[in-house]
């Protein structure tokens, strides 16, 4: 499991038999505009896909290869069951990636002896201002800022440079021209624009922009900051949960994020399953929540596992803002922001597991953190699962479809068969039994396109794309129309 | 779901002290079998959480959210012991091990309980050799020397001295002990009376500070607790202290007065070698015990 060259990596990451630790996709965003996606990986390193919005005049040959370089099974298929199968459109909207660049490097702590692991926690994206993009990428300490930015032009004819930009000798100049801009091939630029370090004592987990545009927060285990995007030397501290008795610690911050129009209300989750929002004109530090939504356990279900199931791995604002979703272990909850008392919705994801916790407590799969998800219309929600499965939620039927992510199983413009486990009853053709379900096989990390129903999924070091073959548009598609 | 080698050793030991038999008026076969199931998958759950807790990586940080979720299942499952009356038993039965400083057949059935890892259960978790002598990472603790007070004068932490009581914090948990060998494994349940080995060095105290400073300790430089000793603290004036985090963290509900570390120096010099006194002082003695050794190891 050696370290590859930048240049295999694209082309080749499907041929290899082996995964290489640091092709582990370890996060996923998309953009609001442009159509762009990044993910980032164990090894520190970012890659961004772009959307491509031309229609098809693609000769077939490229089209091959963009469907080699990430298995591309374009179609989705809503909660409904199975879908037959549509032949090839040719339609545009595969990915293609844009541009990878290494966001971080291992680094060390000279003050403890440790390694800073170079993973990538997390990458947002910023709401475009002008032509060029922006995002965060974050690694266990220090989150920096990437300008992704296209050039197309270049200027030529300088006086005292040559065209490798060596300096011309004097004398060889005997007349003065005007440098022009000449198109050149596209260029993608990717430069680090600012680093925001030493703001953390503990590993970052989140990070999350403001809706005003100017500032973002990030969140470690115990104490959450926020910083202003031009300003990396200084950061306010807004939550701090640390004892100041390390000894009395039994809760972490597991999960940040800032309301999507409300830019002084953010929420956090904790490792005991309970969330907090904290509104920023209350005080400075907000220590003291504004509302603190927590379920009552259950007494008749406790168990020694009962903390760990109910640690909060995730925590999403909808787009309306309205309400929270959050993913624990076993299931994924809604809550409306008005009511503390307890989620308006409750999804098991993969209940057969509860029977399994100590098996799964002693592989660490018990500790695994699943990200979830909303559609762009929060009528929709969707986490992941094991067995490369993940799962969908319809909120106004309240029913779930499991689908997989594996490409064995699924072909480029394949559609997306709904897949069961099997936990009893009759069992059909196709039921995975709950004991060859491969735990390896993780669906942590994902994303839903903010308008278009379009998601990605990650599953160890594939990303996977896909989208909704009637319409990509928001309304839910009518399924049984035959042709596009 | 708990390992097999577990289930057997069980059926070949007599009655089981932790059967909870205070709740259980006219305790049935199924009763009891089943009451002790339930705490025999108990003990196996503590065992798994404390060797998880103890092997982190000590290359990058450990993930501080899975261990304090390790840490709260660790102190739960010991307050429904403490409660279950279980706890009670475990201590005594150490506590009188170790003052007879020898052992009676009732007693190694109380340990044998106690002393749950099998080479079943070895074989099946993967334990790394645990590094006894603190060295990668931790650099800066075979400085620490100890000179003077009771004669107790260590500077390095030998990795073959064999772990010769059972180590204070949770007064059980043999697992560690595997360190020392397989073969010594069975004896050493009927040596964890401590036979003279107070002052030994102990893997699994070493195996303590390291988790301590994994779990809770790297994060801070504590300062050391106010003593009571001038020239004691000027002594330590430059340990760092956050290694008494996981054991007191873990210990949690325990009633037993917490000493500071100089206070555990003084009453160590005035015991020397000779077996602790009273079953109830016991378990704080064990924990000043386990105190001293990381003072003495450097943490």
């Amino acid at each position: 499991m050696g370290e590859d060259t930048e240049s295999s990596k694209g082309n080749h990451s499907f041929l290899r038999d082996y995964v290489t630790e640091a092709d582990v996709i370890s996060t996923v965003d998309s953009t609001t505009q442009e159509n762009l996606l990044a993910t980032g990986d164990k090894g520190g390193r970012v890659v961004v896909f772009q959307r491509e919005t031309v229609s098809s005049l693609l000769p077939p040959t490229s089209s091959h290869l963009l469907s080699s370089l990430l298995p591309l099974p374009p179609l989705l298929s809503q909660p409904k069951g199975e879908l037959d199968q549509v032949g090839e459109t040719g339609e545009s909207g595969e990915y293609n990636v844009y541009s990878t660049f290494q966001s971080h490097e291992p680094d060390f702590d000279y003050l403890k002896s440790l390694e800073i692991e170079e993973k990538i926690n997390k990458i947002r994206w910023l709401p475009q201002q002008n032509a060029a993009h922006f995002l965060l990428s974050t690694n266990d300490k220090t989150i920096k800022l990437w300008k992704v930015s296209e050039r197309d032009k270049q200027p030529e004819g300088y006086n005292l440079k040559d065209e490798e930009g060596r300096v011309k000798d004097i004398s060889t100049v005997t007349s003065l021209q005007v440098p022009v801009l000449r198109p050149t091939d596209l260029m993608v630029e990717v430069r680090p624009r600012r680093v925001f370090s030493n703001g953390h004592t503990y590993h970052v987990n989140s990070i999350s922009v403001n809706s005003d545009g100017e500032t973002y927060l990030s969140a470690d285990d115990l104490r959450i900051n926020m910083w202003h995007l031009g300003i990396t030397d200084r950061s306010f501290n807004i939550v701090d949960i640390k004892p100041a008795n390390m000894e009395e610690l039994t809760e972490v911050i597991t999960a940040a994020e800032f309301h999507p129009h409300h830019c002084h209300l953010f929420v956090y989750s904790s490792s005991k399953g309970s969330l907090r929002l904290c509104d920023m004109r209350a005080s400075a530090l907000c220590d003291r929540h504004t509302k603190l939504f927590e379920e009552p356990e259950d007494p008749g279900s406790r168990s020694f596992f009962s903390e760990i199931v109910s640690s909060v791995s995730d925590v999403k604002f909808s787009h309306n803002g309205r309400y929270l979703l959050t993913r624990d272990y076993l299931t994924a909850k809604v809550w409306d922001l008005h009511m503390e008392k307890g989620p308006v919705e409750t999804y098991q994801v993969h209940d057969y597991l509860r029977t399994k916790l100590c098996s799964l407590y002693e592989n660490d799969c018990i500790f695994d953190k699943f990200e979830c998800v909303w559609n762009s219309s929060d009528s929709v929600i969707m986490t992941g699962a094991y067995n490369s499965f993940f799962r969908m939620f319809d909120r106004e039927t309240g029913r779930g479809v499991t689908l997989e992510a594996w490409r064995e199983t699924s072909k480029p413009r394949a559609v997306l068969r709904t897949r069961r486990i099997y936990t009893g009853g009759k069992r059909r053709r196709g039921d995975v039994g709950v004991d060859s379900l491969d735990f390896t096989k993780k669906i942590l990390h994902m994303a839903w396109h903010p308008e278009e129903n379009i998601i990605a999924i990650a599953s160890t070091n594939n990303l996977y794309i896909f989208q909704d073959r009637v319409s990509p548009d928001t309304q839910g598609p009518d399924l049984g129309s035959d042709t596009i | 779901m708990f390992p097999k080698g577990t289930k057997r050793k069980f059926s070949d030991s007599g009655d089981e002290p932790a059967a909870g038999g205070e709740d259980v008026n006219q305790p049935s076969s199924v009763a009891v079998r089943m009451l002790s199931s339930y705490s025999l998958q108990r003990q196996s759950l503590l065992d798994m959480s404390l060797i998880k807790l103890q092997l982190c990586h000590m290359l990058v940080e450990p993930n501080l959210c899975r261990s304090v979720l390790i840490a709260n299942t660790v102190r739960q499952i010991q307050e429904e012991m403490t409660q279950d009356g279980t706890w009670q038993i475990m201590t005594q039965a150490l506590s009188a091990a170790n003052a007879a400083a020898q052992c009676s057949a009732d007693r190694l059935v109380a340990t044998e309980v106690l002393c749950r890892q099998t080479e079943a259960t070895q074989g099946e978790q993967v334990l790394k050799p645990f590094p006894a002598v603190g060295s990668e990472g931790c650099p800066a603790e075979e400085e620490v020397v100890v000179e003077g007070e009771g004669g107790v004068t260590m500077s390095t932490v030998s990795p073959q001295a064999p772990t010769s009581y059972l180590p204070g914090t949770f007064g059980m948990d043999p697992c560690w002990e595997e360190e020392n060998g397989e073969d010594e494994e069975e004896d050493e349940d009927s040596e964890e009376c401590g036979s003279g080995s107070e002052e030994g060095d102990s893997d699994r105290l070493v195996e303590d500070s390291r988790t301590a400073e994994q779990v809770f300790g790297t994060f801070e430089i504590k300062n050391p607790a106010p003593s009571p000793d001038p020239a004691l603290e000027e002594l330590f004036s430059d340990v760092d202290a956050s290694y008494y985090d996981l054991d007191t963290v873990l210990t949690g509900m325990q009633s037993a007065p917490k000493m500071g570390p100089y206070d555990l120096l003084e009453s160590l010099s005035s015991h020397g070698p000779s077996p602790l006194s009273s079953s109830t002082s016991c378990r704080s003695d064990l924990n000043e015990l386990d105190h001293i050794m990381e003072i003495i190891v450097g943490s």
